[in-house]
């Protein structure tokens, strides 16, 4: 514990600047897992354990498009669309299959296919590590803010993210489609008995959940290594921030990853030996005091 | 001879020659399956998961040499075979996966290419079974220098972590005066390896180089996705000089994000596993001066022997080797020189064959290896430290650790850790 070099960052507008930068960076692409995640939760009633593996999917997906064309945007949103293609097909192949079985099913189901996508990552890329790089477009001196520092990729990855926060947030709630899903989401049966194909609906929102996984994966591409089984770690922090959020909260994810990510950035300085002790600590608090999380809804 | 004694002879002729037939088919045929029976080498490694390079590519050098020693009529006929099992960096599954291998699959000898977490396990199996091991992958020093965990058919070909780190502090020290770099920082993951490696650099630093201070250090996890918090940390620090025992995909993720934060215009880094092709290659916009020591180099040893064995490799695997690949290809010198001394795969009589032995090698300093009796472990392999450039050959120029200097301060070490 070092509680004094904390306050120091804290009362110096370079460090608070960089850090909170640097907090939100990680909470971002974080949020992106977590809101597929919680979308799916939220409309389909499942946990997809195999999250973590649509993350690495994208990722996987934007190397060989970046690799082939040169074009980063294309990369990305081929990645997202191709993970989001991928996540229908799954659903609508696997997951729809075992939607009213145990959960214990659902989980074997996924856990089968972890280890499937794992195998194929390695038999297609090889189990070496692979690096994209940045792309010449940010190979750039970061921007100086008040003595922080905060690097232009960044500054477009968190610009991206907000952008995509503020648009589901906009199709769930002032949209046809939206409604639909929300519907479907409180009451399938209803919803289906009104005309509509719930079918299509779930498979819709798996595609969506495994988008923006596929878009976290492709914008993580050019900063982190790729490797078989990469999925696995953001799988367990998307578990947290979905649980201090909220299952099923979209602006929860939002606030839980950012918090998740804040935490990090400050306690590597204040605690740095106990930075991801604080987060579940603060898992478990929320679950004590409010069970279904920070904006989740009592049931 | 009436014709019922003839056909009584031929008939007893004919069962003596069947019976004849018989026993020379079923003795014969043993005899040539005892002498085909390849002699079996179980490989405990990693070959699924984040690491699944250390395994894959220690089996591919084990391969080269096992198909070597074959191709030159292996032993008395009999051929060399290569069992894996994969413990995924479980030290449960690296013991439980090595006594299958010797009880359950025969095989007479085992080279553990695990990991330290692994290499312990599979240590006490081989103390109870008693055959030989080589650990061609564990760098923890105390596998082989302490003389309770020390085991009489256990031998180490793996770089050892207290050589690295007595080499490393020698040349940061160096460049550290003539450089001016006075503060410093460190940032190494947070398991055995990075606080052993790292807690070690630091004691010889400060004794070679008393004049640094140490600003702070940031403690990444094993395997972390996201180094952010701790880059911020090092720019805040503002150290002068940083090092660092990040290792493979951790490391490349580390500089890819350190890029951005032009952190490198500000520290001069020293990565203790940076120089090791797999990881040269995979950072895309590779910062030249970092400074590094050689894990695997084909121009360090700069003999034709080695770069001919790196050329090998790759024209074979498609890769430069690792780090782990030298490592398991000296075991195997060490390991077929033995066989064709003892003509045996007894545990007991293999290890006195190999224990002192020195054997020619393209990974030492001075072309030969030897595995030094009193603890079992190598001395004399090719060792050193020297910055990057952003193309082949990587490291242009490798400044080579002092033997001399390395065994003096181990000697110290070992008594002051009460193993000598």
């Amino acid at each position: 514990m070092d509680p004094q070099a904390l306050l120091t960052c804290l009362s110096t507008a370079s460090c608070v600047i960089t850090q909170t930068t640097g907090g939100l960076i990680s909470g971002m692409l974080l949020f992106l897992v977590a809101a597929g995640l919680s979308l799916i939760f939220g409309t389909l009633k499942v946990v997809n354990f195999m999250h973590g593996s649509l993350y690495m999917l994208g990722a996987y997906f934007a190397y060989t498009l970046y690799t082939a064309t040169g074009n980063f945007t294309i990369a990305v949103v081929g990645a997202a669309l191709g993970v989001g293609l991928f996540g229908l097909v799954f659903e609508r192949l696997f997951m729809s299959r075992v939607y009213n079985t145990d959960v214990l099913m659902q989980l074997l189901v996924c856990y089968g296919f972890i280890l499937i996508l794992d195998d194929a990552v390695k038999i297609i890329w090889g189990a070496e590590f692979l690096s994209m790089g940045m792309p010449a477009a940010f190979q750039r001196p970061p921007i100086m803010i008040a003595g922080g520092i905060l690097p232009v990729y960044y500054l477009f990855l968190i610009g991206v993210t907000l952008g995509v926060a503020l648009l589901l947030g906009l199709l769930l709630t002032r949209t046809r489609a939206g409604k639909i899903v929300r519907a479907a989401a409180v009451n399938p049966t209803m919803t289906s008995a009104l005309g509509i194909n719930t079918a299509l609906v779930f498979g819709g929102v798996f595609a969506l959940g495994g988008l923006l996984a596929g878009l976290s994966g492709a914008l993580a591409a050019p900063v982190r290594s790729m490797v078989a089984g990469m999925g696995f770690s953001i799988l367990i922090e998307s578990f947290i921030v979905t649980v201090i959020g909220g299952m099923g909260s979209i602006g929860g994810a939002l606030v839980g990853a950012l918090l998740i990510g804040l935490v990090r950035s400050f306690g590597t300085i204040g605690f740095p030996l106990f930075t991801e002790g604080v987060m579940f600590l603060f898992m478990t608090l929320v679950l004590i005091t409010k069970p279904s999380g920070l904006f989740g809804k009592e049931h | 001879m009436t014709d019922t004694q003839r056909t009584r002879r031929n008939r007893r002729g004919f069962i003596k020659a069947a019976g004849a037939l018989t026993a020379s088919g079923l003795a014969f045929p043993y005899v040539a399956r005892a002498q085909d029976k390849p002699i079996r080498i179980g490989v405990p490694t990693i070959l699924s998961g984040r690491v699944a390079q250390l395994g894959i590519s220690s089996r591919n050098a084990l391969q080269i040499e096992v198909d070597k020693f074959n191709a030159a009529g292996g032993l008395n006929g009999r051929k060399l075979e290569i069992i894996a099992r994969d413990s995924k960096g479980k030290p449960d599954e690296a013991a439980n996966n090595t006594r299958q291998l010797i009880n359950g699959d025969g095989c007479e000898i085992i080279i553990s290419a695990e990991s330290s977490a692994g290499a312990f396990a599979v240590q006490e199996v081989i103390r109870e079974l008693k055959v030989l091991c080589i650990h061609t992958n564990s760098e923890t020093s105390s596998l082989s220098a302490d003389p309770k965990i020390r085991v009489p058919t256990a031998f180490r070909t793996a770089r050892q972590g207290i050589h690295d780190a007595i080499v490393s502090a020698a040349y940061a020290g160096n460049v550290a005066k003539a450089k001016g770099l006075k503060t410093w920082m460190t940032c190494s993951p947070d398991y055995a390896y990075g606080r052993d490696n790292t807690s070690l650099f630091l004691e010889y630093m400060k004794r070679f180089h008393p004049e640094i201070e140490m600003v702070g250090e940031a403690w990444p996890k094993l395997f972390q996705a996201d180094y952010t918090e701790n880059i911020t940390k090092i720019l805040q620090a503002k150290p002068q000089a940083l090092y660092s025992c990040l290792w493979a995909g951790d490391l490349v993720s580390f500089l890819d994000q350190s890029g951005i934060y032009n952190l490198f215009a500000q520290t001069t880094l020293f990565a203790i596993n940076m120089a090791d092709y797999t990881t040269l290659t995979a950072v895309k916009n590779l910062p030249a001066g970092i400074h590094s020591s050689s894990r695997y180099l084909k121009t360090f040893p700069a003999v034709p022997e080695n770069a001919a064995w790196g050329d090998a490799y790759k024209a074979k695997f498609g890769d430069y080797p690792t780090n782990w690949s030298w490592e398991n290809s000296l075991a195997m010198t060490f390991l077929t020189t033995a066989l064709r001394k003892v003509n045996s795969t007894d545990g007991a009589k293999l290890a006195d064959a190999i224990r002192g032995m020195k054997v020619k090698s393209p990974f030492g300093a001075d072309g030969t290896v030897t595995m030094r009796a009193e603890d079992q472990t190598t001395i004399g392999y090719a060792i050193g430290w020297g910055t990057t450039i952003s193309k082949e050959p990587y490291v242009p120029s490798v400044t080579p650790g002092d033997w001399k200097s390395i065994l003096e301060h181990e000697a110290e070490w070992k008594k002051k850790m009460g193993f000598a």
